[in-house]
């Protein structure tokens, strides 16, 4: 380690005011701080309240985010293999090539094989989002001069978890582009970002290409054409196409995380375990997560109450629209984002309240999209400065009232 | 062509663009620019409507009474638009049918009454002309640019012809849905300013910093 350290401190001159590669600092900062304890602590930010910074706060989310990414290994290659061994061909890609080439046999119930076979589909998008989100934001921090943050790893560690696996890498680069560009960058970078840049790709590559994602068929690392016995389509989509459809599927299956759906946000109960570590350390804000969870259940409850004759959405309870879909994963990862959600504690608890709502109304009206948590999110997103005035206006006037009296 | 007239005809292109600097007729410029040709008809139209409205209302601003002069301006601008309409409808009629109500809410462009307000109501005639040609052609780039990208990486055209084949009909491209909607030219509209306001720093506005909403004395100039 010592050797490490002199060698960095060695070239760091290079990289300081004045030196040859004094725009480079950025890429060696990084280096620098990621391998030892930064000698400096964040000086601006009012989200950071003790003695971490923001790259302790961000690596906690990375590993917050591990039980999910071991997940979206191995359930795509589990929904994938399983589809196999039902009917359905193998994808004609290089994946299958690698395979077979290994000579491996689809065999959805070894854990080995099922892990491997879905990390050949996750982790190339993976390392594609890291490797063109990364040189993005090398750009914009080496001509703006700030900080490469590791809220970027953030972002490049979520949105591969929402992506299917069947997404193409090409639409994997532009929309990590979008989203650290416009999603971002153009605001200022880290910090002053008021979308969650995460889910601006996600979105961005949702409504420029919304046949890679969205639809029954892309759900799989496995081609479903012709087969009748076997369905791709997720759970939600399902629900909604058919009355009572969920009372044919175990509500355990959905909460562990082995159905159709994007790669790492079919378990509830890794969601729940990254819940966990993110509410612990404080990382995570758990009035923004217990929020959405009471408005999920308010709006179910009407909508249980009031029914319908055509829309069968109207009378799936709360307790399954928790396990279906992003609703776990968005809530826990993607709403309690620090820089886009509200920042008062009034303001966090209205901010997630009002994202249930609007994921319960998005999922059960809108005939468009079965999934609405992204939407809400992002919508949301738009309206936390806006909470945070009005928290902020009332705290202000409740004290004028009181030295008034 | 004197200096200033010149620079009257030019300077909105780049230096005071309509949309770009002063970010006004923005909605025509979503509604219209999916396609390169109705984005060419309506700039044609708005360049058309802007240098006659200015024309006309040079020539009589002198005797226009200063408390009724802007339903004297929208009277002008609204008849230009009209016969504009009926121009395009008798030589144009497919693109005319496209464009649908655009042309119509020509009318309510902010450049045009802008321009007549700001640039016809002082000037003489000839300038005012010129200053409204520019303001049109001003306008028209922009169309045209976001029209350009629109077309090109939404259906994979320009002016209609197929320049990436697309994966439906047996090519490569697979065409970008979001430049199709409406936000793909708010997007673009938005890099388009990003660029010529990186290129030409003055163009920014003075920095409105976070919280500056709060602080006291603000409130004047929030708009």
């Amino acid at each position: 380690m010592k050797l490490l350290r002199d060698r960095l401190d060695r070239i760091a001159p290079y990289f300081e005011k004045g030196g040859a590669l004094e725009k480079l600092y950025p890429v060696w900062e990084l280096q620098d701080t990621l391998l030892y304890t930064t000698g400096d602590v964040t000086r601006t930010g009012s989200h950071v309240r003790d003695g971490t910074d923001m790259k302790r706060l961000m690596i906690t989310v990375v590993f917050a985010l591990i039980p999910c990414m071991l997940m979206a290994s191995w359930n795509t290659g589990f929904e994938g293999m399983r589809a196999i061994a039902y009917g359905a061909a193998p994808l004609d890609t290089w994946q299958t090539a690698a395979w077979n080439a290994l000579g491996l046999s689809f065999d959805f119930k070894s854990t080995f094989h099922c892990i491997l076979f879905g990390a050949l589909y996750w982790v190339p998008v993976f390392a594609v989002v890291m490797i063109a989100g990364g040189i993005c934001e090398v750009i914009f921090a080496v001509i703006r001069g700030h900080e490469i943050s590791e809220g970027f790893v953030v972002t490049g560690a979520l949105l591969p978890l929402t992506l299917p696996p069947t997404i193409p890498l090409w639409m994997v680069v532009l929309g990590i582009a979008f989203g650290i560009v416009i999603g971002k960058e153009i605001f200022g970078g880290v910090g002053m970002n008021f979308l969650n840049p995460a889910l601006t790709a996600r979105a961005f590559l949702f409504f420029a290409y919304p046949a890679a994602l969205s639809g029954d068929a892309v759900w799989m690392a496995a081609n479903l054409q012709g087969v009748d016995t076997y369905s791709g389509a997720t759970l939600l989509s399902q629900a909604a196409a058919t009355k009572g459809a969920l009372a044919g599927f175990d509500w355990w299956d959905a909460f562990w995380g082995w159905v159709p759906g994007s790669m790492g946000e079919t378990s509830a109960f890794a969601c729940l375990l990254g819940a966990g570590l993110l509410i612990l350390t404080g990382v995570g804000s758990y009035r923004t997560m217990f929020g959405v969870l009471l408005g999920t259940i308010f709006m179910a409850i009407i909508f249980n109450i009031t029914g319908s004759d055509t829309n069968p959405m109207f009378s799936v309870p709360w307790y399954w629209h928790v396990v279906l879909g992003g609703w776990a994963f968005g809530a826990v990862f993607m709403a309690t984002d620090p820089v886009s959600s509200a920042f008062t504690a009034r303001g966090k608890w209205a901010y997630g309240f009002m994202i249930g709502v609007l994921v319960i109304l998005v999922r059960v009206v809108n005939p468009a999209y079965p999934e609405g948590m992204m939407l809400a999110i992002l919508f949301m997103n738009m309206f936390a400065p806006l909470l945070d005035h009005f928290v902020v206006q009332a705290n202000i006037r409740r004290r004028l009232e009181r030295s008034a009296a | 062509m004197a200096s200033t007239e010149r620079e009257t005809l030019l300077d909105p292109l780049i230096n005071n663009n309509p949309i770009a600097l002063q970010v006004l007729g923005l909605c025509s410029a979503l509604a219209v620019t999916t396609k390169m040709e109705t984005a060419f008809v309506m700039s044609l139209a708005v360049v058309a409507v802007t240098a006659l409205s200015n024309l006309s209302i040079s020539l009589i601003r002198n005797y226009i009474p200063s408390s009724i002069r802007i339903i004297v301006q929208l009277t002008i601008i609204a008849s230009l638009v009209i016969v504009t309409d009926q121009v395009l409808k008798a030589f144009v009629f497919d693109i005319s049918k496209q464009l649908s109500v655009f042309v119509g809410l020509i009318i309510t462009n902010c450049i045009i009454m802008g321009r007549a307000e700001a640039f016809a109501m002082q000037n003489p005639p000839l300038p005012s002309f010129i200053d409204g040609v520019g303001n049109g052609l001003g306008y028209g780039l922009v169309l045209m640019l976001v029209a350009f990208m629109r077309e090109l990486f939404g259906s994979g055209k320009v002016f209609g012809f197929s320049v990436l084949p697309l994966v439906t009909e047996g090519g490569w491209y697979q065409p970008n849905g979001m430049m199709l909607l409406a936000p793909g030219a708010f997007f673009l509209i938005g890099i388009f300013i990003w660029v010529i306001r990186s290129i030409r720093p003055e163009q920014v506005e003075e920095d409105f910093h976070v919280g500056a909403l709060s602080e006291p004395g603000y409130e004047g100039s929030v708009r």
